[in-house]
């Protein structure tokens, strides 16, 4: 079974809000209608998004990181904002996993943002419907883009690739060996939403050279070869071979 | 959580019409069993009237909680899994058999039918009535389990929830009740009185215990579990939005924790502690204004607990809204 979803690589996002702009891009133009925004310009903008990039200090100064966190709706695999709808607007879909609401159907009584643990849903306040995240789901299917333009809006924009996109279900997966090799987690696992979305964790990042790939030579692991060695100003294989 | 007026009004005014019928149906039982005199049906029907007015004033106002009042017919659809869903349902039907129930004494239709156990005669109004009842407990569930089943709402996952909306409003239906018997000259103000006197005592305690429950109450979400960083330490500098989003106007009541005790407080007097005494007061000869005072204050007093048990409730997603920048 296919489940969609995104990882967010917390050890490389910058906090640039670059998908959170291109969320709001491609969103607010789509078939579902806007987005709506309440002074956008003006002293204390509010709207509604899909997308948020929060920003966290961990540790004390002069001890500290800064944590650029993006956040959305994390398509659970037991999504506890579903079964409360009373109207069945809100759902997930069998094929691919992604939690949706039919904005036709809802009746905007907000009963699924409580029962969200996340806050990963927002109502329009001028629609007075709840929306959420979709997954761009009405661009990764779209046949008539190339196959590479095929991804969520956010994923396309992150200028530092800290966003991957794919099944969590298939094992080969760039988002499953992700997860499995780079330590990927859950949030919240308390509450057994199991979602679908993970989050790589803040890593050391450490250039890892070995004396001998600075110098060329041959048998570089010196695992076997000719006895008594060679001394390394002498000619080596590569000096004296060519192709 | 962000109280919202139209749902404070809404669970105290459908809580004190359901407890309003609870107390003409005990009246008719015990009077089936002999155990009272028949008051007139027009006692009934003028009740049974009344706690439609309450039931159908509480059903408008949820209509203002909906932002698509005109699509609110769609939410039946999922009475299999959500009780929202099965409240939708149960509360018109609930008032359809308190329309019945209502009706029925008004047409006279009371002439008993058979007898259980050789006391109880039984009619057909009172079968109406039975089934109302029952109605009116699942209704009490309904409205319950809607908060309790959420379980990451710690404060309203627990039992004691659906359990105070029942004994809450029954105890004001039944204050309620000895106000219209002492102000109709029906002499079951005493009876009635009584039992509203028990019930308020007996919702005390439940609505004390779940004081104490959520003072003691640990939380299982940190700021660790939600974007799972094990660092002791860990404060928030931004969260994505300057000017508030809807998850600081849904999820943050936004008043000082001062009046929130205050409210518990204001809350444990006028629902509680004031309406016994009121009602005390009225039953021992101080009339009928007394006992419609006992009912105006539990109400106020009930406005309040609502207040508190909205606003005492954390929702986990908080922990990613704790500054702005």
């Amino acid at each position: 079974m296919t489940q969609l979803a995104l990882v967010i690589d917390l050890n490389v996002c910058v906090g640039c809000h670059a998908c959170v702009t291109s969320c709001k891009e491609w969103n607010t133009s789509g078939q579902a209608g806007y987005l709506s925004d309440d002074n956008p310009y003006g002293a204390d903008p509010t709207g509604c998004f899909f997308n948020r990039v929060q920003t966290f200090e961990v540790g004390e100064y002069p001890k500290t990181q800064t944590v650029h966190f993006p956040k959305s709706c994390l398509h659970c695999e037991d999504p506890p904002c579903v079964p409360v709808c009373p109207t069945g607007a809100s759902h997930k879909r069998a094929e691919d996993g992604i939690v949706l609401v039919d904005y036709d159907k809802c009746i905007g009584c907000k009963y699924c943002s409580w029962a969200c643990p996340y806050g990963a849903r927002e109502l329009d306040e001028h629609q007075k419907v709840m929306k959420k995240c979709t997954l761009c789901v009405d661009r990764i299917y779209d046949a008539s883009l190339p196959p590479d333009q095929r991804k969520p809006a956010c994923v396309l924009a992150c200028p530092t690739n800290a966003r991957l996109f794919g099944d969590v279900h298939d094992p080969d997966s760039e988002v499953s060996q992700a997860i499995r090799e780079e330590g990927g987690y859950q949030l919240m696992p308390e509450w057994g939403t199991n979602p679908a979305n993970h989050y790589l964790p803040r890593r050391r990042t450490e250039m890892r050279i070995r004396e001998e790939e600075l110098v060329r030579a041959d048998n570089p692991l010196k695992i076997d070869g000719k006895l008594p060695k060679p001394r390394l100003s002498e000619p080596s294989l590569d000096d004296v071979t060519s192709w | 959580m962000h109280p919202a007026f139209s749902v404070l009004v809404l669970t105290t005014l459908i809580g004190a019409g359901q407890g309003l019928f609870l107390a003409l149906f005990t009246v008719d039982v015990y009077a089936a069993l002999s155990l009272l005199p028949h008051p007139q049906d027009g006692f009934y029907t003028g009740g049974n009237a009344l706690a439609l007015v309450l039931l159908g004033l509480g059903l408008v106002s949820s209509f203002f909680h909906l932002g698509h009042p005109e699509r609110g017919w769609r939410a039946i659809a999922r009475w299999r899994t959500s009780w929202l869903s099965r409240e939708v349902i149960v509360l018109p039907a609930f008032m359809a058999a308190v329309f019945a129930y209502g009706a029925g004494h008004y047409l006279g239709l009371t002439a008993p039918l058979f007898l259980v156990g050789g006391v109880l005669s039984v009619d057909l109004t009172l079968l109406i009535g039975a089934l109302a009842m029952a109605l009116c407990f699942l209704l009490f569930l309904c409205t319950g389990m809607i908060y309790a089943c959420i379980k990451f709402l710690q404060e309203w996952a627990t039992p004691l929830t659906p359990i105070n909306f029942l004994l809450l409003g029954s105890a004001s239906g039944f204050t309620l009740a000895a106000a219209y018997a002492a102000a109709t000259g029906t002499p079951l103000a005493g009876f009635l009185g009584g039992w509203a006197i028990v019930l308020t005592l007996l919702g005390l305690a439940t609505r004390g215990a779940s004081l104490l429950r959520n003072a003691r109450l640990k939380h299982r979400s940190s700021l660790q579990s939600a974007i799972g960083i094990k660092h002791p330490r860990i404060t928030q500098k931004a969260q994505g939005a300057m000017g508030g989003s809807f998850n600081t106007r849904e999820f943050f009541h936004g008043s000082p924790a001062q009046r929130v005790e205050q409210t518990q407080w204001a809350f444990i007097v006028l629902a509680f502690l004031v309406p016994a005494a009121l009602l005390g007061a009225g039953l021992a000869g101080g009339g009928s204004l007394l006992l419609a005072a006992a009912f105006g204050v539990q109400y106020l007093g009930l406005m309040f607990e609502r207040w508190h048990f909205f606003a005492q409730a954390r929702h986990p997603q908080n922990l990613y809204y704790q500054a702005v920048s």
